[in-house]
């Protein structure tokens, strides 16, 4: 807990699960939560380097602004998802292969 | 007892960030989401992190899990609580994410960072944080404003029913 390793091993595999999330699943809603899981390796990124590293507080600032961003791609992805499934009737993102049918 | 209780908290974030990865029950997916935004904000009080801490509870938890789980009951026939989803291509997305992984690790363990042997030591960071944004990042605070008051009026929009 005291090794800035720690935390850019657990960083670097939220990172790859929520890559491995974004590139495999079909659900729409899913690829949000790989999203999600990516920007939070990022997050403890800043905030570790922060600590270990620059020892101010930018790192936090950093992290703020990418939750705030977080809050606000989830609204705007979650009305285009609804909108697909009221098109469409599910929100398989591999059949979604047009913008209006 | 902080380095067992750390662990703890490690172990929790990479289980239940796997769960969500590789589960094949959508609620499932998204409880285990849940658990995986706590670990990050115990780990941010490992961090001296106590405002982002609160924040990550409050917005994530609180805000986006909410999101999720609406997107989740709103877009599938609800008849019982398994809600099943499918991957695609796991055999290549798996090669694809062990190879950057493999590249982020390699490029990032062996660098010695500078002053990596030496955290700071804990001071509240609220003080801090409401400075700063209100002199160096005064410009960065407006934008956010503005940015969150487009993705509201969009997401309203976008979210109508006679488009």
């Amino acid at each position: 807990m005291d090794h800035l390793s720690s935390y850019l091993v657990l960083s670097a595999i939220l990172f790859s699960l929520g890559l491995y999330t974004v590139i495999t699943r079909r659900n729409a809603v899913a690829i949000l939560m790989g999203v999600e899981l990516i920007l939070n390796a990022a997050n403890i990124n800043f905030v570790a380097f922060s600590k270990f590293v620059t020892h101010n507080l930018d790192g936090h600032l950093m992290s703020v602004f990418i939750i705030m961003l977080a809050a606000a791609e989830a609204a705007v992805a979650l009305a285009i998802v609804l909108n697909l499934y009221n098109d469409r009737g599910h929100i398989n993102v591999d059949e979604a292969n047009a913008l209006k049918q | 007892m902080a380095d067992f209780i750390f662990w703890v908290i490690w172990a929790l974030i990479v289980a239940s960030a796997a769960l969500v990865a590789f589960g094949n029950n959508l609620i499932h997916s998204v409880f285990a989401l849940m658990g995986t935004f706590l670990g990050v904000a115990g780990i941010y009080i490992f961090l001296n992190a106590d405002f982002l801490a609160v924040t990550q509870i409050v917005v994530y938890v609180g805000g986006i899990l909410v999101l999720l789980v609406f997107g989740i009951m709103l877009t599938n026939q609800i008849s019982t609580a398994q809600i099943s989803q499918s991957s695609v291509q796991k055999g290549l997305g798996l090669v694809v994410v062990l190879g950057v992984a493999a590249i982020i690790l390699t490029a990032v363990l062996p660098h010695d960072w500078v002053g990596s042997t030496l955290p700071m030591e804990f001071t509240d960071t609220v003080t801090g944080i409401g400075n700063l944004l209100f002199t160096d990042y005064l410009i960065l605070f407006e934008i956010a404003s503005v940015l969150l008051l487009g993705a509201l009026i969009g997401a309203a929009t976008l979210a109508r029913k006679e488009l």
